[in-house]
């Protein structure tokens, strides 16, 4: 029983990561329908800028918040400069370069920072909390209580703001929302941006726990891409799902299995989605009427 | 003045001309038609007006403003809006809201005022809601008003595209095929509504293969044929243009026509 416990724990701290990086595919898929494979490296630049940042005097805090919005800028350069310019272009090749930009921002990020594993100290120290039997981090609840914040504050972004149900609009047709005076394009724009916020934002609670290096993005993209297969494309309620329920089963399958299988639940659950429901856990079965 | 002025407008996909050398004028409150076989380049017009395709040659002024190749949704904002022959409305949301995303321009206030639901952000959105009730009821759909825009019938769909382009208080109306699919009742609404809508001062450019509508209601007539203008005028002189007739409405249908008109 305390096994379990602890497995879930971890597997939620992960979960949380999954979820967050699957939430960053999703608002880029809903507002493009790109599937952005530089997801994961947001991530790794909101770690990495922090911790150089912070190494060279910048309190933790400060650190953090301009790791945050240098990886917004980043997401904003790689529409600007990559995916606008080929709007029009088929999907699949948009998606290419999304993967083109992730080797790129990995390349850069080797040079300019290096190759080593780096963290930061944990925001409220690093000593287990004992909850009955079992043992967590405050900082995974740090990670856990971020995931739940973001997607609250999303929650009331998309439902409650106008901006907000403009980027749903243009999710829902793109077509429609540019005649009812949309800026499509911007709101593409935001989505880049925001969901490089949200990246980095994973990447700065997760580090401590997991610690950093430039090359973490790519199984991050692979978990988070998914978890958002499995919670249903498209769907913020089934990154969320999907996210955190993959990383319980990686916990399980490397607890009651053997961790050397733990990095294969992901492969496993891609193609177990795509076998038996292509549409995910909540994903639309909209059908398009001509 | 010309409220929409349309000069030599021409656009080729690999190598087809799909329209070439275009150019005809609409004033406020004038209802003008574009008619032609299918194919003709109807559609391919109303995509270059309204900025959804760049034209190859050619130019298109609103309001006296060179607007070619402008964004739709910067024309949004200049008073031109349309609906599409194949339907663009937001599938999943309520045919309700739908009618409220043509009211954003006019609603939209600062992000801050917007989160923070500031009583001139609550008093504009309820303005909207109004206006888009009444719009709903003016295209008798404000009894679908909470029903998902997915589930409503072809017919109900255009017109809930008719009724989200005029949430847009737009000085001009493209209409791509408003009464395709329509029964004989619906057209009727139809043809009363873009009657009144030109009664109101809002001009109206129509795409419609009902000639009977078309005749009945038009100003003047543009007829394309092989995307090229092969004639135009008011609609007793179209119909009875032999170019015209050999084109479109073909030997036999010109009788009818006459006998209509
Ligand atoms: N995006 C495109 N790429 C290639 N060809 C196109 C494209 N859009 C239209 N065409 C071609 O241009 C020509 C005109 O098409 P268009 O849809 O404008 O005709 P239409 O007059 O609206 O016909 P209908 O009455 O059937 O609606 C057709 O030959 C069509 O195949
Ligand atoms: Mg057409």
């Amino acid at each position: 029983m305390d096994a379990l416990l602890q497995f879930i724990f971890s597997g939620m701290t992960v979960g949380a990561v999954y979820a967050l990086v699957a939430l960053g595919f999703t608002i880029i898929y809903n507002a493009s329908d790109v599937v952005n494979f530089a997801q994961g490296e947001f991530v790794m630049l909101g770690g990495m800028i922090t911790v150089f940042t912070y190494m060279a005097g910048v309190p933790l805090p400060l650190a953090a918040v301009l790791a945050i919005v240098a990886t917004a800028a980043v997401g904003v350069a790689l529409n600007k400069l990559a995916i606008e310019p080929a709007r029009g272009a088929p999907v699949v090749s948009l998606i290419i370069i999304t993967i083109g930009a992730s080797i790129l921002i990995r390349g850069a990020a080797q040079l300019i920072f290096d190759k080593q594993l780096h963290r930061f100290p944990a925001f409220s120290g690093d000593a287990p909390l004992r909850v009955m039997g079992a043992t967590i981090l405050p900082q995974s609840l740090w990670v856990i209580g971020g995931a739940i914040l973001v997607f609250v504050g999303l929650w009331l972004f998309f439902t409650r703001t106008l901006t907000g149900k403009a980027v749903l609009a243009t999710a829902n047709n793109r077509v429609a929302a540019q005649l009812v005076g949309i800026n499509t394009n911007w709101v593409m724009t935001l989505s880049f941006g925001l969901s490089a916020a949200i990246g980095a934002f994973a990447g700065v609670l997760v580090t401590p726990i997991t610690l950093v290096s430039y090359d973490i993005g790519v199984g991050l993209a692979l978990k988070g891409f998914a978890g958002a297969m499995l919670g249903g494309m498209g769907n913020p309620k089934g990154a969320l799902v999907g996210g955190l329920l993959l990383g319980l089963l990686e916990a399980m399958t490397a607890g009651y299995l053997s961790s050397q299988y733990k990095d294969a639940v992901a492969f496993i659950v891609i193609l177990a989605v795509l076998f038996v429901m292509p549409h995910g856990l909540f994903g639309s079965k909209s059908v398009e009427r001509v | 003045m010309n409220l929409l002025e349309v000069k030599g407008l021409g656009i080729s996909f690999g190598g087809l001309k799909a329209v070439d050398d275009v150019s005809f004028a609409v004033k406020p409150g004038e209802i003008v038609s574009v008619i032609g076989p299918n194919g003709a380049g109807k559609t391919t017009l109303f995509n270059m007006i309204s900025g959804i395709y760049l034209p190859s040659r050619g130019s298109v002024t609103l309001k006296g403003q060179d607007v070619t190749g402008t964004a739709p949704h910067k024309l949004a904002e200049m008073g031109l809006s349309r609906t599409f022959q194949n339907l663009q409305v937001f599938q999943e949301m309520t045919v309700l809201e739908n009618v409220l995303a043509g009211y954003h321009l006019r609603v939209r206030g600062s992000i801050l005022a917007d989160l923070l639901s500031l009583p001139s952000m609550r008093r504009r959105a309820a303005t909207a809601r109004e206006g888009a009730q009444a719009l709903l009821t003016r295209v008798r759909l404000d009894k679908a008003a909470g029903q998902e825009a997915g589930s409503l019938s072809y017919g109900a769909l255009k017109r809930l595209e008719i009724a989200r382009a005029l949430a847009l208080n737009p000085s001009i109306l493209l209409l791509d095929e408003p009464a395709a699919g329509c029964n004989a009742v619906e057209t009727e609404e139809i043809d009363h509504l873009i009657a009144e809508l030109a009664a109101s001062g809002i001009a109206i450019l129509l795409v419609e293969h009902d000639m009977k509508l078309v005749m009945r209601i038009s100003n003047h007539i543009v007829v394309l044929d092989h995307g090229e203008k092969i004639a135009e005028g008011d609609p007793v002189t179209v119909s009875r243009n032999p170019q015209v007739i050999a084109a479109y409405l073909g030997a036999d249908h010109a009788e009818a026509t006459h006998a209509d008109s």
